[in-house]
């Protein structure tokens, strides 16, 4: 066993982690955040898309013992209480979510796309977004809601 | 004022935006133990042993095999006509018939520790040469149950071919097309999870479609009384007609059972790509006739169908292709036969469409091939073929009856809104500068069906004492919005804002009986039943409202905008939907309101045109689609936002079949396509945006004029692409690509046509 | 899913980083993971202890060297994208790192890591070959510099010693540098890739996913040489390689890829 210590969603947390467990399991399982979602095993899907020191990253990539001393935002971190994010909001006006498993993962994707690209076109979004799969959207209103929260000033 | 057609931000999302999803893997289960299972990486085979020692000898890890697990095989229901003999046991015993079947369950303290454990538990295979294609199969030399006797699991359709089909026809075109074998890929892999409770029943959690139908399985296959059962399909992420009940979930009940502890279970995405029931899998061979100026006059289209190891919903699917097979076209003489063969696959199932994109991609085809050899526009070939608008309802010669459409409607508001003669100049102009991408633009036009098996639903409505509703539907939700949608319904006949009406759903021992949702039906039953449950609330509810203004019930009225009961004619004093309640509480008479009732819905028939612009860079082959124009009529629309993005996901699976996906198996039979990277399934990066054009045609079939959405998009859109594609490879002289029309098949045709 | 069980080591530097995989085992190096972490997690590698490197900041830069920019190996794709000095001297590397994988890997996989991992089909090792690039290994017994055209040597193999670790690149600057690459959806692996490098005066041209390690593509550079113009050169592009058969492409079909992107490259360059 390792020890492993890290803030997440603003939060100093602290365990002792076996090496071979991903940042995923350890966020789901350990700390109880069951936001972000295991969609493959072929880090394909990005659902368990998370913050990592302010960038995207797939978690089911990242070991926890890796994220030692790191900065980690989850799905859970976004809204302000009762009051939501930004790119969440996007995401419900525009309805870009329908079953809401693969959300989460866009949802981060989608902050750290905005942080590094205030203002991306259709095609850079869609682009961006190539490594978060979706089933049940086609993904025109996901490109909406991105493009939303970015007039939005996300 | 009604909000029906209103685009209502859907009440369900903030909890899967704030990452809140039931999602059965989310489900806090104090001492639940983990089951892995093993599952055979061969396609066809006999099992001499399990030699489980190993793995046992990890700490808390208990194996159990075919023999220990005393559970009846999983059976196809009657209607749907399967040879007996092929039922699937829970656990293979003597033979694996498919990679993927289960050989064995570990049981460990959690999920690692089951992985490493699975790993030990060694399996004596003797390989047997594997079956992995329908013209394989049919030819009966190596049998997957050798005492049926035969691969074929059903048939339909004529026994014998009329020879005298196509008499009178000038022109008469035939082909080959391929519907391949796809996987759902619901981004949530299933889960499971099972308690034993203490008064002895058992509550199971199953990521399901389908909850009521899934307990009737589980106390069927389990010996139990169906009221010891109760399911529990709360989030679930994403389903496409797969998600229904299948044998990890009963072993997950069975080991809770016999353990006596609570047992949970999550696949991994390589077992959910072998595991997950599979769908399409058709071979149609199609020939169509006509007149030379393009008067349609017969339609033969025989179906070879895939049912994978262990037939079921998949190999009777072929019957539902053969029900639609004529499409939207009014062709006089229509002649099906459909068989469906095991093969050592997974099994398949009814996947988005389920028989209807099958169809519609043969006469889609077969129209243009038609078109091609009669030197006649294909627009306008379909055009003239149409089932006229005041032709419905329709009798077809397959013993489908269409409720109502307007097909040539749909098209014409398609081209306009496509800018279709535009297209066509652009294309005559590339054509001539001439360069090596080419222009293609395809059409789909289709009619399918909806609440196929014309069934009855379940809805309640009842007043709580704050004044609210719920609604209790034997529907259920996994992405479609029914939380908002019904609520919508409900709300437009009580009089009370969205908000306030809660839509319960997916708990057998909350809603006492449902059919689930698939076949895009819910609304049609679902939301109908809601709807007739809340009328007959207002009916009692101004009842007892009456009462208590000291009135008949005749001339009392409930003012929809406002919520509140009061005498016709005398707006005061009223009682609000929450003074009545707590009136009617106060009195004990609170469960005067609530109602249920229950709808049968008889099929009702979505159709629309897609219209798809595709480049296609003949140097590689590869095809990018460009455009995309959808019009889908589903009859009255109750929210758009929700029926907009239900198209949309459509179409990105229709066109994911149209160039990107299939399942491909190795020689052992193992799928070469089995994880997310070797499975082509598209992203953001491969799809435009979608033009979708609204076109409302009401069914008579429910009192709300609405037909199901949900699939319409998956139908027209295949067909669509791949005509795009062929139209765009005509000047190549290539008149069939096999779909995927991914780069290498492309080129393939492309080089075949130049030799 | 989930890796069999390891140890872990977390390196302080490059020296303890080799001490560490002398005293183990069936050790592997953990950079940035997103070679290795999927292979674990498919149970594919099974190594007994990690050895990770990803701490060590002072393998993260890229700096103008004179002829040479150098790029420490734990340098991200993502920070690659973005160099300015990169993007100066050798633009075609900070293009191809842009096309590896999605953003999400781009943010954690490192240039080293892709290299030693060595897969066929990769990005940068194939550009790397096509720069004549050189790789700077530390060990037990010193430094040493390693040519690209030796580096690779198998399907996932490569020259570095079992107690080696890559701790830098050096690319040539190259004005003219282009790598194109075929595949079925944006975030594949390469079905085809070519690169293509004016360096020191000569067109040289690599392939990706034509062969058990990236090749050169030798007939279509002597072509060149001897005055073939593009179209021609290129129609030789397969000659001594060996594509796979899988389900992104048939060993024909990539053949006649490998003809079409190098003739388009060698236009582009």
């Amino acid at each position: 066993m390792t020890n492993v210590a890290l803030t997440v969603n603003g939060e100093r947390r602290e365990a002792d982690v076996e090496p071979r467990q991903l940042l995923v399991y350890f966020l789901r399982d350990q700390l109880g955040l069951k936001g972000t979602n295991v969609g493959c095993d072929t880090s394909s899907c990005g659902a368990c898309t998370v913050l990592l020191d302010g960038e995207s990253v797939k978690s089911c990539t990242v070991l926890a013992v890796q994220a030692d001393g790191g900065d980690v935002t989850t799905i859970e971190g976004l809204a302000a209480g009762d009051e939501l994010h930004p790119v969440q909001q996007a995401f419900q006006e525009q309805h870009g979510l329908q079953c809401g498993f693969c959300t989460p993962g866009f949802v981060m994707a989608t902050v750290s796309l905005l942080r590094e690209n205030p203002s991306p076109s259709e095609e850079e979004i869609r682009h961006a977004l190539e490594g978060n799969l979706c089933r049940c959207t086609g993904y025109h209103n996901i490109v909406r809601a991105v493009e939303a929260a970015a007039r939005a000033g996300a | 004022m009604s909000i029906l057609g209103n685009r209502v931000v859907r009440v369900e999302d903030p909890r899967f935006l704030r990452g809140q999803g039931r999602y059965v893997e989310n489900l806090d289960l104090e001492g639940a133990l983990s089951v892995t299972f093993v599952r055979s990486p061969l396609g066809h085979a006999r099992v001499n042993a399990v030699d489980a020692s190993a793995a046992e000898e990890l700490p808390n890890v208990q194996v159990f095999t075919g023999a220990d697990v005393d559970a009846h095989p999983f059976g196809a229901p009657p209607p749907w006509h399967i040879t007996a003999g092929m039922e699937r046991p829970l656990v293979a015993r003597d033979v694996v018939r498919f990679a993927g079947d289960i050989v064995a369950l570990v049981v460990s303290e959690d999920r690692a520790s089951g992985l490493d454990a699975a790993e030990l538990v060694m399996v004596d295979y003797d390989p047997l040469p594997a079956v992995l294609s329908v013209e394989e199969a049919v030819k009966d030399e190596v049998l997957l149950f050798p005492d049926v006797g035969s691969n074929v699991a059903n048939r339909g359709g004529a026994d014998e071919a009329d020879d005298g089909l196509f008499d009178g026809c000038d022109v008469v075109v035939s082909g080959v097309l391929v519907s391949q074998r796809l996987v759902a890929a619901p981004l949530e892999p299933r889960s499971a999870a099972a308690v034993l409770g203490d008064d002895g029943r058992l509550t199971l959690w199953a990521t399901s479609q389908t909850p009521h139908t899934g307990k009737m399985v589980v106390a069927g296959l389990l010996g139990l009384d169906p009221g010891q059962v109760r399911v529990v399909s709360p989030d679930v992420g994403g389903g496409f007609g797969a998600k229904m009940i299948e044998a990890e979930a009963v072993l997950v009940a069975w080991l809770a059972r016999r353990l006596g502890r609570p047992v949970r279970w999550t696949e991994t995405r390589s077992e959910n790509m072998l595991g997950l029931p599979h769908g399409r899998g058709q071979r149609l061979s199609f020939t169509l006739g006509g007149t030379r100026d393009g008067k349609l006059l017969a339609y033969r289209l025989e179906v070879l169908g895939d049912g994978g190891a262990y037939p079921a919903l998949g190999a009777y699917l072929p019957n539902m292709t053969a029900l639609m097979a004529n499409g939207p076209y009014a062709i006089p003489k229509v002649e099906t036969s459909t068989v469906s063969v095991v093969t050592n696959t997974t099994p398949t199932t009814s996947i988005r469409g389920a028989g209807r994109p099958e169809s519609a991609q043969a006469i889609e085809r077969a129209i243009d091939l038609f078109a091609a050899e009669a030197g006649l526009d294909p627009a306008e070939v379909r055009r003239a073929n149409f089932v006229a608008k005041d032709a419905f309802p329709y009798a077809t010669p397959t013993g489908a009856t269409y409720d109502s459409g307007d097909y040539e409607g749909a098209l014409d508001l398609l081209l306009r809104s496509a800018g279709y003669d535009e297209l066509r100049e652009e294309q005559r102009r590339r054509r001539a500068e001439g360069s090596g991408v080419e222009l293609g633009i395809g059409l789909g036009a289709y009619v399918e069906i909806s609440n196929p098996v014309g069934e009855q639903e379940f809805g309640e409505v009842e007043i709580t004492e704050d004044g609210g509703a719920i609604l209790r539907t034997g529907s259920h939700s996994h992405g479609q919005g029914h939380e908002t949608t019904f609520a919508m319904i409900a709300a437009e006949r009580l009089g009370l804002p969205v908000e306030r009406v809660v839509v319960h759903r997916g708990d057998t021992d909350d809603v006492p009986k449902g059919t689930g949702t698939f076949g895009s039906k819910s609304t049609q039953i679902g939301g109908v039943a809601g709807r007739l449950a809340a009328d007959a609330v207002v009916e009692a509810a101004t009842a007892l409202a009456a009462d208590y203004l000291e009135a008949s019930a005749a001339d009392v009225t409930l003012d929809l905008g406002r919520g509140s009961f009061h005498v016709v004619g005398a707006p005061k004093p009223s009682l609000s939907w929450a003074e009545l309640a707590a009136k009617a509480s106060a009195d004990g008479r609170l469960g005067e309101l609530r109602v249920a009732h229950e709808f049968q819905g008889a099929p009702t028939f979505p159709f629309g045109c897609h219209l798809a612009v595709v480049e296609v860079d003949t140097d590689t082959g590869k095809v990018e689609l460009r455009r995309f124009v959808a019009v889908d009529d589903a009859g009255t629309l109750i929210n758009p936002l929700v029926a907009d993005g239900q198209v949309h996901g459509g179409i990105a699976f229709g066109v994911g079949q149209a160039l990107f996906e299939e399942v491909v198996y190795d020689e052992g039979g193992y799928p070469l396509t089995g994880t997310f990277v070797g499975y082509g399934f598209p992203s953001a990066a491969e799809l435009p945006s979608f033009e979708r054009v609204e076109m409302v045609t009401p069914t008579p079939n429910n009192p709300i004029g609405v037909k199901g959405i949900g699939e319409s998009g998956t139908v027209g859109s295949t067909p669509a692409v791949l005509n795009a594609v062929l139209d765009a490879l005509a000047p190549h002289g290539v008149r069939h690509v096999d779909m995927p029309c991914n780069g290498e098949n492309v080129w393939k045709a492309l080089r075949e046509a130049n030799a | 899913m989930i890796p069999a069980a390891f140890g872990y080591h977390r390196a302080a530097s490059v020296d303890d980083a080799i001490e560490a995989l002398g005293r183990e085992e069936d050790a592997k190096l953990l950079a940035g993971g997103h070679s290795l972490i999927p292979a674990l997690k498919l149970r594919i590698a099974r190594p007994s202890v990690l050895v990770d490197v990803g701490r060590i900041d002072e393998l993260r830069y890229v700096r103008d060297d004179g002829d040479r920019i150098a790029i420490g190996a734990l340098t991200r794709h993502a920070q690659l994208v973005a160099d300015p000095v990169l993007e100066r001297g050798c633009a075609v590397l900070a293009r191809t790192a842009a096309l590896v994988g999605d953003p999400q890997v781009r943010h954690r996989g490192t240039i080293g890591g892709s290299v030693a991992h060595a897969d066929p089909a990769s990005d940068l090792p194939t550009v790397l070959l096509a720069l004549d690039a050189d790789l700077v290994a530390r060990g037990p017994d010193g430094e040493r510099t390693i040519a690209a055209s030796s580096f690779f040597t198998g399907p996932f193999e490569t020259a570095l010693a079992p107690r080696e670790v890559l701790t830098e690149i050096r690319v040539p600057k190259v004005e003219r540098g282009v790598y194109l690459k075929h595949t079925r959806r944006a975030q594949d692996w390469a079905t085809v890739g070519v690169a293509a490098a004016v360096v020191g005066g000569s067109t040289q041209v690599a392939l990706a996913s034509m062969g058990p390690t990236p090749l050169r593509a030798r007939a279509l550079e002597d072509a060149l040489a001897n005055g073939a113009d593009a179209a021609e050169a290129a129609g030789r592009s397969a000659e001594g390689t060996e594509p796979p058969s899988d389900v992104a492409g048939g060993a024909e079909y990539r053949a006649h890829l490998a003809q079409v992107y190098a003739r388009r490259a060698l236009e582009q360059l």
